[in-house]
């Protein structure tokens, strides 16, 4: 039975369906329920409000264009393809939607430190960025995979004043970096803030994240709908933990005629051992603050994901996407590494747009799915993030040396 | 009466706080571990607390984090934790054996079906660290359905405010974490740890026993003067990396966890 909306969530508790939640150390709990009291808050503080839409205009460069992909759909010879440009964004990612949002509660909270936690780098660049530019100190924790395979990132980051560290436990990716930040938080607790990068850890996260970055679905839908006059028939994002997904598609949900496809990565295919398609192979477990699918042996012990994106290397994903997913509103579909390797090239060469390894994971879905469809069919992805960050990765896979 | 309240009274009748040790089931081996386990009572440890491995313990520091890791490489499951429980019980009835770690596994187990296999183990009591109190509804049931203790956690974050909604389900006993932080790190003084007790009394009747930071026979001494028990783990854990890395034996490995175990037991039965 379809529901009234899809937009009430999460309950008092943090719960979507199941999902959600807030499994975190006695330690935090006092912390992690103050900061949703100062959330809700914020959000009725029409100061605090202000505060954050001027820096969306000035800092950020908000609102991103909605950009019609002209030379890209003519290429596929179907759906007319749009592109929200979050990587026009300061920082070249729309992770900055969230940090901004973020550093302002801390501040707000009276907290003189932040961390967080980056896979791809590019939400520990825009947590940096954003401590610098209200003098918080910064620590962010980085896989040591991910800084070998992310070099200009961790570089950004020292620029920026972040002390960037290394991460070496586990698989030394994204998951890690999670444990760690959590470690430091748990010691830090009285005076620092832990940005989170995405929809997921314990509630408010998952709901506070997808508000500050529902900006991006906002705008679209105001676009959209004075350049085509109605609102598009589908929406495409990629999804790790799922921020920039959930951004777009949040402000849409209760918009029965707008299909979703969240687009997760498959690495070196769903059937093997080597991808972060959590949806697709996961089964529900609790890791990082929340319930979710998990990517995990029978035993509940949390597997190694494989993603040629770092931003995608991830073995969970956002609460809300499972319960999205459940209630069957948002279509998860996956794509290989080497489909994104061949997306992010087309993407260079017909639109002269270098997105980021991430965004090439929803492009490659809409690869698929545009021929077919009419072209009067309005498909919108989110192109989350620049590729700048990526070109070492890229160079690799294409064997060449730069 | 539960095993954990039946030692808790043995030991206050006999004015001596509880010492409790932590070592992670199947570190580094399934063998070696369960002969550490046997052990430890003779020791001097009166509750001794299972780790249940996990990939990712983000409540630990590395000693804790790197025998879980150890332990998993070793083979280590939920049922085989379960199996070395019950392998010690059989031949220890008095023991209280407390299982520690973090949600998923169990949750993977499934919940119903895993309190009832630790009771049938011997186990009497389960700390999940990620699992607040508003989120153990799902364990506290079956658990006590079982006669499985929960255990909750206070904290130096642990106000009055908070302290009622910590107690409310709470059994066994009050796991009053010392410091702000992770295992393994900094130690608390002896006195706001006195003072946090005082304050946690206050608002329950369960012993109250203090972990993390503690690893010399002095520190526990100065918590047994002020506690209902102390907690021991990562510095006994460290022990098994360090013969590890020194190539010692399983043997060697053993003698030296259980001669620093009855080194702290010693210190705890001087702290009154």
């Amino acid at each position: 039975m379809a529901l009234n909306s899809y937009r009430t969530g999460p309950d008092e508790k943090g719960h979507f369906g199941k999902f959600g939640g807030r499994y975190v150390s006695e330690t935090l709990m006092p912390l992690v329920l103050q900061v949703e009291e100062e959330f809700k808050s914020a959000m009725q503080d029409e100061a605090f409000l202000a505060e954050l839409d001027e820096l969306n205009r000035q800092y950020i460069g908000r609102p991103s264009p909605l950009y019609y992909a002209e030379r890209l759909t003519d290429h596929l010879g179907g759906a007319k393809i749009y592109f929200k440009r979050e990587e026009l964004n300061h920082t070249g990612a729309h992770k900055i939607n969230h940090a901004i949002g973020q550093v302002l509660l801390a501040k707000r909270m009276g907290k003189t430190r932040v961390i967080a936690e980056t896979g791809a780098g590019q939400h520990g660049v825009a947590t940096a960025t954003v401590a610098a530019r209200f003098g918080l100190d910064c620590t962010v924790f980085m896989g040591a995979v991910d800084i070998e395979r992310q070099k200009p990132n961790v570089f950004r980051m020292k620029l920026l004043g972040a002390e960037v560290k290394p991460v070496t436990s586990g698989s030394a990716t994204l998951k890690d970096a999670m444990n760690d930040a959590l470690r430091d938080w748990v010691t830090n607790v009285h005076d620092t803030f832990y940005i989170i990068g995405t929809v997921a850890g314990p509630h408010p996260y998952p709901m506070m994240v997808r508000d500050f970055q529902s900006i991006i679905g906002r705008e679209t839908k105001e676009q959209i709908l004075k350049m085509e006059g109605r609102l598009p028939d589908s929406l495409v994002a990629c999804v790790g933990g799922g921020s920039n997904a959930l951004g777009l598609f949040h402000p849409f949900l209760d918009d029965r005629d707008v299909a979703m496809y969240a687009v997760e990565a498959a690495g070196l295919g769903v059937e093997t051992d080597k991808n972060a398609a959590s949806i697709a192979g996961g089964s529900p477990g609790v890791l990082h603050g929340n319930r979710t699918y998990l990517l995990q042996t029978e035993d509940g012990q949390v597997e190694e994901a494989h993603s040629i994106s770092a931003g995608l290397d991830y073995p969970g994903i956002g609460p809300e996407h499972v319960w999205l997913h459940e209630e069957g509103r948002v279509n998860y579909v996956n794509a290989t590494d080497k489909e994104a390797m061949d997306a992010f090239q087309v993407c260079c060469k017909t639109e002269g747009i270098i997105p980021a390894l991430e965004t090439a994971h929803g492009l490659a879905h809409i690869m698929r799915m545009a021929p077919a469809l009419p072209k009067d069919h309005i498909c919108v992805l989110n192109l989350s993030g620049r590729g700048d960050k990526d070109i070492f990765t890229v160079a690799k896979e294409l064997g060449e040396e730069i | 009466m539960s095993r954990l309240t039946s030692c808790f009274e043995t030991l206050q009748q006999e004015n001596r706080a509880a010492f409790v040790t932590f070592v992670t089931a199947g570190d580094p081996d399934y063998q070696t571990s369960l002969d550490i386990l046997k052990g430890l009572p003779g020791a001097g440890a009166d509750i001794i607390e299972l780790g249940m491995p996990f990939t990712d313990p983000s409540a630990d520091g590395p000693a804790i984090d790197k025998a879980a890791q150890r332990a998993i490489k070793a083979g280590a499951s939920m049922k085989k934790t379960l199996q070395i429980a019950a392998a010690f019980r059989e031949e220890n009835q008095a023991t209280p054996i407390v299982l520690m770690g973090y949600f998923n596994p169990l949750y993977a187990y499934g919940v119903e079906r895993f309190c009832k296999d630790a009771a049938t183990a011997g186990v009497d009591g389960l700390i999940i660290v990620d699992l607040p109190p508003e989120e153990d509804g799902e364990l506290l049931i079956p658990a006590n359905e079982n006669n499985i203790d929960v255990i909750r956690l206070a904290t130096p974050t642990s106000d009055d405010n908070r302290l009622p909604a910590i107690v409310n389900g709470a059994s066994g006993f009050v796991y009053y974490v010392a410091v702000a932080g992770v295992t393994g790190g900094k130690s608390a003084t002896a006195d706001d740890i006195g003072t946090a007790v005082t304050r946690i009394r206050r608002h329950t009747d369960l012993p109250v026993a203090v972990g993390f930071g503690i690893r010399t026979p002095e520190q526990a001494a100065e918590i047994a003067a002020r506690a209902d028990g102390a907690v021991v783990g990562s510095a006994i854990v460290s022990l098994i990396e360090e013969g590890l890395e020194s190539d010692h034996s399983s043997a060697e490995i053993i003698d030296n966890v259980l001669n620093f175990t009855q080194s702290l037991a010693n210190g705890i039965r001087s702290g009154r």
